[in-house]
């Protein structure tokens, strides 16, 4: 397959080209719609609202999650908030600017066209979400409240207490269950997709594993919905839920998708530390608690006193001291790496010195305790459960952690993939955020993308498609069923020595060591070298017990770890081709003398879109030169 | 620390099943409850035998997969906290630990600690929205909401769905469950055009997954992990009331 990256980026300037494609789009008649058939992998807040909102369009859907109810997916765990342009504060926000610092927080590595787009819509959401009942916060006066977000200097995030992902979740997947009892849609929880099905180089469907059965069964469509999130697990350690996998990307990314810029990786600054060896996931404490609570180390390497026993003229409140104008409102890769750098230096606190201060004694000074417990009184309680440590009497210790993947699969600007037929959304795609995503962004582009784009974009493909849907007895089909059982009869046939565990905590390892919020040439070599001898002795010796016919969660485990055991490899490389540093991507021989991200736009200002050659091959690198015709590329500055 | 657990073991809802003794050691007191059962997984793999099946995904009490019954109690001792957010600081050497499903005939055992809850799902299906379909919502601004009822709205939206309330019941009722869909969105304007038709429908799909009533015991608010309250039970009893009147007469 000759592969063309084709962008599909409307003519004109910036600020019409999505009005200007919606006019000039071909429809489907309301009577047709329903004889499309649309699958939809993944029932987070891209997957749930697309699946919603085609149904609504009269589209035949089907829906598939691997948790056991749509509710569940991992979108209900976002914190903060969710930005907008709607300029409510009268602070000088605009479309225009949320456009602007979405692409410089991006660090000039997105797409111009989608991310206005992303911008115009944004002020939607918020009107779709409170008809939706979405139980926004207010102001006394009854109108809907804003807080401020890293890398942004006006308040445009709108949120419901600590818990914006979750209500957000509820209203897609409310829209999604009076869909599903309309019949327009089809439920599947509890069922994995395990394969992507092409029919003449078009995708056609999927293949799925259902987890309580066994079962390996086929779902044909017109058309496939890839909505199923971020490859952050490749860590091991992440925010992410457990049950958090690139699968369904991976997949169709050896179906020939092509995957771009996996190397853009987030690391949030604002986690709670690890604690053991036993820890099996890391919890964020939301960006939001940056409105009100200050960072600090202690001035002296190795000052062991208590935190309240430091005094001011000790403490070394280091992002308003290197960043003025944003302070501790600068945006999470440079909150991250400044945490990181004060560790390096043996100013770090707590078990292992790899922790600083978030405190809020200030604030509570200046609000009292009940306005901060009304902003985060339940971030405070889970740091409470976690730590056992009462944060509103001493400060918070926090460290960054893998929290979100900026990369993902290639799409066009309709949202499909180089695959016809294959959309991907949400943050399974790379299209929005560049080398760095802003706070509350990620529930943006997620609703952006399933609301208001893809159910329109999804109609051109339709549109210009004569061949529809194909029988799930088609030899494809079926070929790649035998495929998927083979797979898992070898998984569980190896009965080795060792756990799926022990194998995905040292690529773990290996990944955040070498791969992660600092990375070096030497050390990307090391983890590639190292990642196939993996592989390899996972074949040989991990120990799958039970059985393919009944619910199983190491099965499920293992197929997912397989396939990470592959990805790391794809990242890594990506982060190894990519000669300078960028938002998320830190390489530690590009950086300026004072130790910020040095970019290289002359050579660099590009998408890199890996094309699968094969397992145990190096994978074909395909560019999309970015153009800027609306904004001066810049280095990125928050002084 | 080391424990003794027994946990219930059951291959399928066709299958009985059992409490099966393991022994639990090196616990650390900052591990959360399911690291603790992590390491005991880990530990039966290596000697071959099927992990103890749990459900669980976002280890940061706010997805609802979770679900154990820890010493007769869903969720565990501590008020307000989720199974997954349970620390074993809480449990002391040489403790006994029992851990079982969720035990509700609506909520049938797939496999061990995991139970079928899409009955909850379906009671959403039957009215718990408001019938909005995307595009043409009016500005967010255009309505504006008195705070409390914003945050009352809120406190009942906080649900998680993990269905504590129904294993905590003697009788096996969801109202804690459903009267918080029909708080959270009755106490707002957006969702008071469709009230009376959502209570009704919602309270009818109720009944027929075969959860229980309500005999005001309370336990429901006691288990539940986000301290939904009985309010909204006697919420949605009022709700449900004036809907049923309301289509008598007409």
């Amino acid at each position: 397959m000759s592969i063309t990256l084709e962008s599909k980026i409307p003519s004109g300037p910036v600020g019409i080209k999505w009005s200007k494609y919606k006019q000039d789009m071909k429809l489907i008649n309301p009577a047709n719609k329903r004889k499309y058939d649309v699958i939809v992998v993944g029932s987070g807040l891209a997957g749930a609202s697309a699946a919603a909102t085609l149904g609504e369009l009269g589209y035949n859907v089907k829906c598939f999650c691997f948790q056991d109810s749509p509710r569940r997916a991992h979108s209900i765990a976002a914190q903060g908030g969710i930005n907008a342009a709607k300029n409510y504060r009268n602070d000088g926000d605009s479309i225009y600017r949320l456009f602007y610092d979405t692409i410089k927080g991006g660090d000039f590595r997105a797409r111009e066209a989608n991310v206005h787009r992303l911008a115009e819509v944004s002020v939607n959401i918020i009107d779709q979400c409170v008809a939706q009942g979405v139980p926004f916060a207010r102001e006394y006066g009854g109108l809907l409240d804003n807080r401020s977000f890293g890398g942004a200097q006006v308040s445009r995030t709108f949120y419901a207490r600590g818990q914006t992902g979750q209500q957000l979740l509820l209203g897609a997947y409310q829209a999604l269950s009076r869909q599903i009892y309309a019949g327009t849609v089809t439920m599947y929880p509890r069922t994995e997709m395990v394969d992507l099905v092409l029919i003449d180089g078009h995708a056609k469907g999927i293949i799925t594993r259902d987890l309580i059965t066994g079962a390996i069964e086929s779902h044909s469509g017109n058309a496939v919905v890839l909505a199923t999130g971020g490859y952050g697990n490749v860590f091991y350690l992440s925010t992410n839920a457990k049950g958090c996998n690139v699968t369904s990307t991976y997949r169709a990314y050896k179906k020939g998708a092509l995957f771009a810029n996996p190397c853009y990786t987030q690391i949030h600054p604002t986690c709670i530390p690890v604690s053991g060896d036993y820890q099996s996931k890391l919890t964020l404490m939301s960006e939001s608690l940056r409105n009100d609570g200050r960072v600090w180390v202690p001035k002296k390497e190795g000052d062991s006193r208590h935190p309240k026993d430091i005094p001011e003229g000790d403490r070394d409140y280091y992002l308003e001291r290197k960043y003025p104008s944003y302070g501790n409102l600068a945006p999470r890769d440079i909150a991250s790496r400044a945490a990181k750098q004060v560790c390096d230096e043996g100013r770090g606190v707590g078990p292992g010195g790899r922790g600083v201060y978030l405190d809020f004694s200030d604030a509570i000074q200046r609000f009292g305790q009940n306005k901060i417990e009304e902003r985060y009184g339940n971030l405070f309680e889970m740091y409470e459960r976690i730590t056992g440590e009462n944060a509103y009497d001493q400060p918070m210790r926090i460290y960054p952690a893998v929290h979100y993947t900026m990369g993902g699969l290639w799409v066009d600007y309709e949202l499909m993939s180089n695959i016809p037929g294959l959309f991907v959304i949400g943050e399974a795609n790379f299209s929005d955020h560049g080398a760095n995503r802003l706070g509350a962004s990620a529930l943006m582009q997620g609703l952006a993308d399933g609301y208001f784009v893809l159910p329109q974009t999804i109609g051109g493909y339709f549109a210009t498609q004569k061949n529809g849907k194909y029988s799930p007895d088609h030899a494809e089909f079926k070929q790649a069923e035998a495929e998927v059982r083979a797979r898992t009869n070898r998984l569980l046939s190896i009965k080795g020595k060792r756990t799926v565990t022990e194998f995905h905590r040292e690529l773990g390892k290996l990944m955040w060591d070498n791969v992660g919020m600092a990375r070096t040439e030497a050390s990307i070599k090391q983890a590639l070298e190292r990642i196939p001898a993996l592989r390899q002795e996972f074949w040989e010796n991990v120990n799958v017990p039970g059985s393919g016919d009944d619910l199983n969660p190491a099965l499920e485990y293992a197929g997912r770890v397989a396939d990470f055991l592959e990805f790391g490899e794809l990242l890594a490389y990506d982060a190894l081709q990519r000669e300078e540093s960028c938002g998320g991507h830190f390489r530690e021989e590009y950086q300026t003398e004072d130790g910020e991200a040095l970019r290289n736009d002359e050579k660099y200002a590009y998408v890199a879109a890996w094309e699968f050659k094969g397992t145990d091959q190096f994978p074909a690198l395909h560019k999309e030169e970015l153009t800027y015709e609306e904004i001066r590329m810049a280095q990125r500055s928050y002084k | 620390m080391n424990l003794t657990l027994r946990v219930w073991r059951q291959k399928n809802a066709k299958t009985a099943g059992q409490f099966v003794t393991y022994q639990a050691r090196d616990i650390s007191s900052e591990m959360s409850f399911l690291e603790m059962l992590d390491v005991v997984n880990e530990e039966l793999i290596k000697s071959g035998e099927e992990q103890i099946a749990f459900d669980h995904d976002c280890r940061e009490g706010i997805c609802g997969s979770c679900g154990l019954v820890i010493n007769g109690t869903p969720h565990g001792p501590l008020a307000a906290t989720t199974s997954c957010q349970l620390h074993m600081r809480f449990f002391k050497d040489g403790d006994t630990i029992t851990i079982e499903p969720w035990r509700a005939a609506p909520f049938p055992v797939i496999k061990d600690l995991v139970v079928d809850r899409t009955a909850f799902d379906r009671i959403i299906q039957a009215g718990g929205y408001v019938s909005v379909s995307t595009g043409g919502a009016p500005d967010g601004n255009a309505v504006s909401i008195p705070k409390d009822d914003a945050d009352k709205a809120m406190d009942a939206a906080q649900c998680i769905g993990c269905g504590a309330c129904v294993a905590a019941c003697k009788n096996a009722s969801a109202m804690l469950f459903v009267s918080a869909k029909i708080s959270h969105l009755g106490l707002l304007p957006q969702g008071k055009v469709e009230a009376d038709h959502r209570v009704l429908n919602m309270v009818a799909q109720m009944d027929e997954e075969g959860f229980g009533n309500c005999t005001n015991t309370g336990s429901c608010e006691a288990a539940c992990p986000k301290e939904i309250t009985l309010d909204n039970i006697a919420r949605m009893n009022r709700s449900y009331a004036k809907a049923i009147f309301k289509s008598k007469l007409s």
